[in-house]
């Protein structure tokens, strides 16, 4: 008889899984309320600036960066952790025929680790481009202001970051079409009555999340002619 | 035989062959004549074999015991698909009648870095057996078969249990994996013996052992994609797995209490 191994939670495959479904629950609502924020850029540079204003300049912004910043590299370090272990389980192994057959499964289940690494790159980018971008000022109201709306406008009239933002944002609602619903999963909290809502659900998630960053650059890109 | 829809089809098979662990494997292709749709994919299989042992070579070695689809020995992949296309169903009852004439078949082991190849389509899965040692039983007393009645598990209860006890442990699920992950596995043997009150003296043990056994066995972790279940001739629900994980935060989160509370 071998003797009992034990294991701390949060290094065994399922607490990994727990961590992943936490932070990936924090940045899912994250993207969320960023993008139905961000909306405000269909209503008036004024309106847009003022809420980013109103976010950055309250003390809020910080433990809020901070868990961000701390969900973020946890989700990151522990997938990278996952995959390996996964990677290593199959082995150099592969199958001469393709193992889903007609028991199909979703192409975005498949792929996580693909569109993660996009979305890891484009998260980058996307904060060098606009966090630490171009300092413009405005005043608003009688406030002084950092003019985010002029440098969105910029930007986005460029055709190459339209495309980028474009492909980015469709994998990061593929992303989310399977990582919401992993989330009930990870967390135990999901049974056969439920499961089809669920995945129902996630999908819808990754659909509206994506939709509604879409339409902004679009937005810029095809009204910036008439102004 | 009157009333049987009887027919001979002919098949290519492509086959793995492998002679040790150690060995690289090849697949060989085998032409099979006038095979009756009524026979089970294993005894088309037994067929080759006797041709393969009349012209003096190695037969084609594969797992195999009760034959009725309960005993889960016997498992390969059939063009692709653990246990073959057919859904709930173990390779020893699928027929060739599943099949069309001339279709071409490539069968090859489970693959896993967990279960090496022992010999052609025969793999080892200790791995199982191991995890099932570490946790995966009950050692209290139970006595005699009781009245079903006099035992404090209500139908819906029961139902569950039995539903995740059917889980027969051919490793369909781990094969099917693009982690090559046995959640399935050990989800439905923990979530069986967590619904039935003879489970509960080591309930919290149990999952911290058993998960900590299939990580040390080298399986992955699980993605959710679903490729298991789907390939499960036993159904197995991946609901099983959110209560594998229900099972161990709260042993996680519980244990030492508890513990101290019996005075164990």
């Amino acid at each position: 008889m071998s003797a009992t191994i034990e294991r701390p939670y949060l290094l065994t495959s399922v607490g990994k899984k727990m961590v992943m479904g936490i932070t990936g629950l924090i940045w899912a609502g994250f993207v969320f309320s960023h993008m139905a924020g961000n909306m405000l850029i269909l209503v008036s540079p004024e309106a847009y600036n003022t809420y980013g204003h109103m976010i950055t300049s309250g003390v809020i912004v910080y433990p809020a960066e901070f868990i961000l910043v701390l969900s973020f590299l946890l989700h990151v370090g522990c997938a990278v952790s996952l995959v390996r272990g996964n990677m290593s389980a199959r082995g150099g192994q592969r199958y001469a025929m393709p193992t889903n057959g007609e028991k199909a499964v979703t192409p975005a289940s498949k792929t996580m680790a693909i569109h993660g690494s996009l979305i890891l790159a484009f998260i980058i980018s996307h904060i060098a481009t606009f966090k630490y971008g171009i300092y413009y000022e405005t005043t608003a109201h009688g406030v002084v202001m950092r003019d985010l709306h002029r440098l969105v406008m910029e930007v986005f009239r460029q055709p190459g970051f339209l495309f980028w933002y474009l492909l980015c944002l469709i994998l990061l609602g593929f992303h989310l079409s399977h990582g919401v619903g992993s989330i009930f999963q990870s967390l135990g909290i999901r049974n056969d009555r439920m499961a089809p809502v669920i995945n129902k659900v996630s999908v819808l998630y990754g659909l509206i999340v994506a939709l509604g960053f879409i339409v902004q650059p679009l937005y810029v890109f095809f009204t910036l002619g008439n102004r | 035989m009157a009333g049987s829809n009887s027919k001979k089809i002919n098949i290519t098979l492509k086959v793995w062959r492998q002679k040790s662990a150690k060995e690289a494997g090849q697949f060989m292709t085998y032409e099979m004549k006038e095979v009756s749709t009524d026979a089970s994919f294993l005894e088309a299989l037994d067929q080759l074999n006797e041709k393969l042992i009349t012209k003096g070579e190695d037969p084609v070695t594969f797992d195999h015991d009760c034959r009725e689809g309960i005993c889960g020995t016997c498992g390969f992949m059939i063009n692709g698909n653990a246990h073959g296309p057919q859904k709930s169903t173990t390779v020893c009852q699928l027929h060739m009648r599943t099949f069309s004439d001339g279709e071409t078949l490539t069968i090859e082991p489970w693959r896993a870095q967990a279960f090496p190849v022992i010999k052609d389509l025969m793999v080892d899965r200790s791995a199982f057996d191991r995890i099932i040692s570490s946790g995966g039983f009950v050692s209290v007393d139970t006595g005699n078969a009781q009245d079903a009645n006099c035992l404090p598990v209500s139908k819906p209860e029961a139902d569950a249990a039995f539903e995740s006890a059917a889980c027969i442990g051919c490793g369909a699920c781990v094969a099917s994996c693009k982690n090559a992950s046995a959640m399935l596995f050990v989800s439905a043997k923990v979530s069986h013996l967590a619904l039935l009150p003879q489970g509960q003296v080591e309930r919290n043990e149990r999952v911290d052992r058993m998960v900590a056994q299939m990580d040390e066995e080298g399986f992955g972790a699980c993605s959710t994609t679903g490729a298991c279940t789907a390939a499960c001739p036993k159904d197995i629900s991946l609901s099983n797995i959110a209560k594998l994980n229900r099972e161990l935060l709260f042993s996680t989160l519980l244990r030492r209490e508890a513990a101290e509370g019996d005075g164990v």
